[in-house]
């Protein structure tokens, strides 16, 4: 079909978005046909960084399997674990001690602090503006900064395991979250004025990448990408685990579907974790912080499904047990593979100066999309 | 809405389907041969379209494959999971990435790594390996003692 390099039988170019390209944070490779200007098809290209988690998962204990899934949304990687221990402890039957969920979540809703906000200074500096990144890295550092003290890491926690959370919180955990609170409401206010009311941001933005609600569906998006267009799909809402149906907040909703719409939805989301955190931060029950459970873990015959709701959307963990100490089968249903796969639609017929804007907002991030 | 309840609504529209009771929730079995017809009727049950495919993936048991299909209606919020068997040794199914178009890529996702040949898909290549990868590696019995991914 390729007659000359870069051209199509009928004159179009192509034109090679990636591997290594600074906007699409990580290896992800777009090949797209462009008429002049417009873009008449993105072809995702992956693999670039497939590990083949699904197939390693197979050979690996309960307690081990975990690990790798921190180092698949690695914006996330708490959501991630906890979502891999949720499913252990359905299969197990384990009740966890009530201290345990209130620090799994306060431990999600930082991260998905840190992750919308890390999102939000890369996304800003794909559309030129350099400064947010290091305003949105302020507030990140804090958070990330506490997660070491507790965690031992900064990326890769690895602190959910089946029955709980590794270890006690750190003793200085509370004051520096409060710290934390206080310095993002100082702050937050400075996102609005510099990149949201921002009227070249909002013309780059607005009627950009138009997601319909039905296409949302039909493609399986989830996450702020589809409340973007009105889907209701914030699985802490729809299908409450741990301790969520008990806290108080909002499901954000646009119903404009653009990449401004998407935008909003994240910003107003940090408002929401920040509101969890805050109930919680002061009641945090003493106790245990482990359920007792045995070394081998050992999962019943059958199948278990999971799933949470990482900064990214609709994490699901799909384990099939023969009753060994290893899963039988392991699928990670990751959001950034869905959302990606209605890229194509929401460019096509676009200006190829839009792509960007596009993409920026659907957050993805090529680990999670190539497991 | 109970497992029972579902179970005995969708009975009456897929007359075919067997039922079993693993998981939390209800399993549908159907045939390869009456997928399509039946992925239409839940796609478009009124009161209840199953209209959000959120997992599609394939289990290899050793005999034969499971093509394993997580549905979820967006306006009831029932879930349902649809169980194809495919023989292993042509394993063969028409592709659902006209009526739920995320399959599209799962589908890609479940040829590149088990083998399994969607019908009258509209670009079934390789998505994750390259393009001259010789195997399967979901499959059981992949041995590649280069590129090791057994630990």
């Amino acid at each position: 079909m390729v007659e000359e390099i870069g051209k199509t039988a009928e004159g179009d170019l192509i034109i090679n978005v990636g591997p290594q390209h600074p906007a699409t944070h990580g290896v992800l490779h777009l090949i797209i046909t462009l008429n002049g200007e417009t873009i008449k098809k993105v072809e995702p290209h992956l693999g670039y960084i497939h590990r083949s988690i699904e197939k390693m998962c197979e050979s690996l204990t309960y307690r081990q399997f975990i690990y790798t899934t921190s180092r698949m949304d690695y914006l996330s990687a708490h959501i991630n674990n906890h979502a891999c221990a949720l499913t252990v402890e359905k299969g197990l039957g384990i009740e966890i001690p009530a201290r345990a969920q209130v620090i799994r979540v306060l431990m999600d809703e930082l991260t998905r602090i840190a992750s919308h906000e890390l999102w939000w200074g890369a996304m800003a500096m794909d559309l030129g503006a350099f400064t947010p990144f290091f305003h949105a890295f302020r507030e990140r550092e804090t958070i990330n900064d506490i997660m070491e003290e507790t965690c031992g890491a900064r990326l890769t926690m690895n602190y959910m395991v089946p029955g709980g959370v590794m270890m006690d919180l750190h003793p200085n955990f509370q004051y520096r979250v409060k710290n934390f609170l206080t310095l993002y409401k100082r702050k937050i206010h400075e996102y609005d004025e510099l990149v949201t009311g921002n009227i070249i941001f909002q013309n780059r933005m607005k009627g950009v990448g138009v997601l319909s609600k039905e296409a949302a569906i039909s493609f399986g998006v989830t996450g702020p990408a589809a409340r973007g267009s009105g889907v209701s799909c914030d699985v802490r809402k729809l299908y409450p685990y741990e301790i969520y149906n008990t806290l108080e907040f909002d499901e954000i909703l646009e119903t404009e579907g653009d990449s401004f719409a998407r935008y909003m939805v994240r910003l107003r989301e940090m408002n929401e974790s920040i509101k969890i955190i805050e109930q919680l931060i002061d009641n945090i029950p003493e106790g245990d912080f482990q359920a007792k459970t045995k070394a081998v873990l050992k999962l019943p015959k059958g199948e278990f499904y999971q799933r949470v709701e990482t900064a990214r959307g609709e994490l699901g963990v799909y384990i099939v047990s023969e009753g060994g100490t290893t899963p039988y089968r392991i699928k990670f249903r990751s959001p950034g593979f869905s959302n990606l796969s209605c890229l194509d639609h929401i460019t096509r017929g676009g200006k190829i100066g839009d792509l960007i804007a596009s993409m920026g907002t659907l957050d993805l991030v090529i680990p999670d999309i190539d497991r | 809405m109970s497992n029972e309840e579902l179970k005995t609504i969708i009975s009456e529209i897929l007359p075919n389907a067997s039922f079993e009771e693993t998981g939390e929730w209800l399993n549908i079995g159907l045939e390869a041969a009456d997928w399509i017809e039946s992925a239409n009727k839940l796609r478009n049950f009124e009161s209840m379209p199953f209209n959000f495919l959120f997992c599609l993936t394939c289990v290899d048991w050793k005999t034969h494959f499971t093509m394993v299909y997580h549905l979820r209606s967006t306006t009831t919020l029932d879930n349902i999971v649809v169980k194809v068997k495919l023989d292993r040794e042509k394993p063969e199914i028409i592709t659902v990435s006209d009526i739920w178009r995320g399959a599209e890529l799962f589908e890609r996702e479940v040829y590149d790594l088990f083998g399994v040949i969607f019908l009258e898909h509209p670009d079934l290549r390789r998505l994750l390996l390259t393009d001259d990868w010789v195997g399967y590696p979901l499959r059981k019995d992949y041995e590649d003692p280069i590129n090791m991914i057994k630990l």
